[in-house]
């Protein structure tokens, strides 16, 4: 059970949509961010454009929130706010 | 702005440019946080400085004077923004200054802007706004040494040209190429010719041409900082990260009793001796009594404990400035999201635990309404360098020292420890109750940049200390020291046929026995009764109570304060009185910065009246707890 639930993760069926669907080690690239006006602009700010390569790195301890490697610092956020800055699906 | 404008690139021996603009009195530090604008600061105006508040709003204002060239010019640090869109109250302080709108505060002649030099092109957006401002702008490009050290380069001069600005390339924290930061407030900085500016609203315009920019400065971004890298791995492991922080704590814990020991044993040496040498020296009266009782017994049993708040205060920089509380906060955000507030307001909560002054200002950042006056409203709760007087008083004098886990931990710190814990879990009790009842709000997102681990600067380190010591000194030549002179003449008085009363018939003692019925349930007597009554002003001034009313006592005059103190208190009393510190708000301070914080009396008064009825039930069971434990 623990097995083949390790080898659906690894092995996934569609590419990441959501910055939260990256596990640690992976990148993608922002698409757009479904998010209010405010974060967005804060997100933004802090280098979270549409087109920029976004890589996930460690997480607090429980897997929440994650450190985000993106235009050259680490951002944290939360699953509830990654699950909304979309990827692209080819890049 | 002055039209000179149109010299080349930035040669360091130029000339001053002809008909420039008059040399800035007064300028501001502006830049992203974590770009080291403080540490230039520091640098900028050493010991010249001071803290405080901008007007009506809570921002805290840096201001210090400069000497440059001869000339006095007066320093601003604003607050660090990523850009001047008003989002947060940071943001709009620092744009309404540069705007010359903020009352009270000169509108700045010149702006060093200071960006991050190993994660320049995303720092160069922050550009784009502040060059719009027409204000004359040297470009800092600060931590050299780490832009070097990590492999990365930049054109400076090119920069400069493609900027329309002059550029420097420093070290604030090594003190490298502040030269030219000297030499552009003295007016001696080429200034190159002005560039066009993209539209300061769209933020991936602003990002594409800060990239531009970039490129044609040659920026060579330096490899990835591989020590936070690694220092991450192990903090943020899951296992070993929380272990550490755990081993941390216990030492920091272990060494406030044991390395401030000899410090504060040769302070008290020293209160000791000039109390005796005074006293040798006056003749008998009332002005001796005054000054060997009331003064020296009282404030100089406050002051003992100075090396050990400095030392508490040296360790809460240490974690501020290397940037493990951005890791703290990560770590936090989970357990703090469970009462229903979020990371960052766990920020102000550990530097609360030097004092509840600053944590409350440090709320500032957290951008829901709610949860801010939520955070408020615990942050008194986390143990404050001021209740330690009281701890380590209580504590020494009723628990022999015993090793617990070898030399890293003993009986007392454990103590201490427990004490620290029990703060925390009121604060963490009371946050649930109110997230869940009038403050109930929507979960807030957490949005928080990890700086790379950085060395705090002995600099830096130093000034925080010599800040702490004057504040700490202050309160005891003010506070403290009225008090002290207040409480000995109410020990002395009324005089019944010229002599003074035995100190239960003196008015001192009629206030303490008027209340020591309703405090006699705790395990007070009416001694501790006067203590509390003027720890209202500030915790700390309960210690310095008790010295000048032991002070006055003819029977314990020559016995210590702890020795003192065995005699009025069981077991049972002292566990309640230490609750009772735990929790009850006893602080002028707070409450006036709480008062304007929240705009208004409501908040205060419901904080003060909630934790003066958990202190008391607190106390209330502790000391029949122990009694029924220990019969």
């Amino acid at each position: 059970m623990q097995l083949s639930f390790k080898k659906a993760r690894s092995r996934r069926p569609h590419p990441p949509a959501t910055l939260v669907e990256l596990h640690e080690g992976e990148h993608g690239v922002v698409d757009r961010l479904d998010l209010p006006e405010d974060i967005t602009g804060r997100l933004m700010e802090l280098g979270f454009l549409p087109g920029s390569r976004v890589t996930a790195a460690r997480s607090a301890p429980g897997g929440d929130p994650r450190v985000f490697r993106v235009d050259g610092s680490e951002v944290a956020l939360r699953r509830e706010t990654a699950a909304h800055v979309r990827l692209r699906s080819h890049h | 702005m002055s039209e000179s404008r149109a010299t080349g690139t930035i040669t360091t021996a130029a000339p001053p440019p002809p008909a420039a603009a008059p040399l800035p009195h007064v300028v501001a530090i502006v830049g992203p946080p974590n770009s080291g604008k403080s540490t230039l600061f520091n640098r900028l105006t050493g010991m010249r400085q001071k803290v405080a508040n901008f007007p009506g709003v809570t921002v805290e204002q840096r201001m210090g004077r400069a000497k440059v060239a001869g000339r006095e010019v007066y320093v601003i640090d604003l607050p660090g923004v990523y850009s001047l869109t008003p989002r947060s109250e940071d943001e709009r302080v620092t744009h309404d200054v540069l705007h010359g709108e903020m009352e009270g505060v000169p509108k700045p002649e010149a702006i060093l802007l200071i960006l991050d030099s190993t994660n320049l092109a995303r720092h160069l957006v922050l550009a784009a706004p502040i060059l719009s401002l027409g204000i004359p702008t040297l470009v800092i490009l600060n931590m050299a040494d780490d832009l070097r050290a990590r492999g990365g380069q930049v054109d400076v001069p090119s920069l400069a040209q493609h900027l329309g600005a002059p550029a420097a390339l420093i070290s604030a924290t090594k003190g490298e190429g502040l030269d030219t930061v000297h030499k552009f407030l003295a007016g001696r900085v080429a200034v190159p010719a002005p560039v066009e500016l993209p539209v300061i609203q769209d933020v991936p315009k602003c990002r594409q041409w800060a990239g531009r920019v970039g490129d044609r400065a040659r920026y060579h971004p330096p490899a990835p900082p591989l020590w936070t890298r690694k220092l991450d791995a192990l903090l943020l492991h899951p296992v070993k990260g929380p272990l550490i922080f755990a081993v941390v704590v216990v030492a920091v814990f272990q060494s406030i009793f044991s390395w401030a020991r000899p410090l504060m044993d040769g302070l008290q040496g020293l209160i000791v001796a000039s109390g005796g040498w005074l006293e040798r020296l006056l003749p008998e009266s009332p002005l001796r009594s005054l000054l060997t009782e009331g003064i020296w017994g009282g404030v100089g049993s406050v002051v003992v404990f100075l090396p050990q708040i400095l030392l508490l205060f040296l360790f809460i920089g240490i974690l501020e400035d290397s940037g493990y509380l951005a890791r703290a906060a990560l770590i936090a955000d989970r357990t703090m999201a469970r009462v229903g507030l979020q990371g960052k307001s766990f920020i102000p909560l550990l530097s609360a635990y030097a004092c509840a002054v600053p944590a409350i200002l440090a709320t500032r950042t957290i951008e829901s309404k709610r949860d801010r006056i939520a955070t408020i409203l615990i942050a008194p709760f986390m143990t404050c360098s001021a209740r330690l007087p009281v701890y380590t008083l209580i504590i020494a004098a009723f628990l022999p020292e015993r090793p617990l886990l070898g030399p890293l931990l003993g009986t007392r710190a454990a103590a201490l420890l427990g004490l620290y814990l029990l703060g925390f879990l009121a604060a963490f009790l009371t946050a649930s109750l109110l997230k869940s009842s009038i403050l109930r709000s929507e979960r807030a997102p957490f949005v928080l940049e990890m700086p790379p681990y950085r060395w705090p600067t002995l600099q830096s380190l130093g000034l925080r200390l010599l800040d702490r010591s004057k504040i700490f000194l202050r309160r005891a030549g003010t506070v403290i020291l009225l008090v002290a002179i207040v409480l000995w003449g109410l020990a002395h008085l009324p005089l019944s046929g010229g002599k003074t009363p035995p100190i239960e018939d003196s008015l001192a003692g009629t206030i303490g026995r008027t209340v020591e019925p309703a405090i006699q349930p705790l395990g007070f007597n009416w001694k501790i009764g006067i203590g509390l009554i003027t720890s209202l002003a500030a915790r700390e001034v309960i210690v310095g109570t008790l010295g000048t009313i032991y002070g006055i006592e003819g029977d314990t005059q020559s016995v210590g304060l702890q020795a003192a103190v065995r005699k009025d208190l069981t077991i049972a009393g002292a566990v309640a009185l230490l609750v009772f510190f735990a929790f009850a708000m006893q602080c002028m301070s707070t409450i006036a910065v709480v008062r304007r914080e929240t705009g208004g009396w409501k908040w205060p008064a419901v904080q003060f009246a909630y934790m003066g009825g958990l202190a008391y039930a607190g106390a209330f069971i502790a000391y029949n707890l122990v009694r029924f434990l220990t019969s």
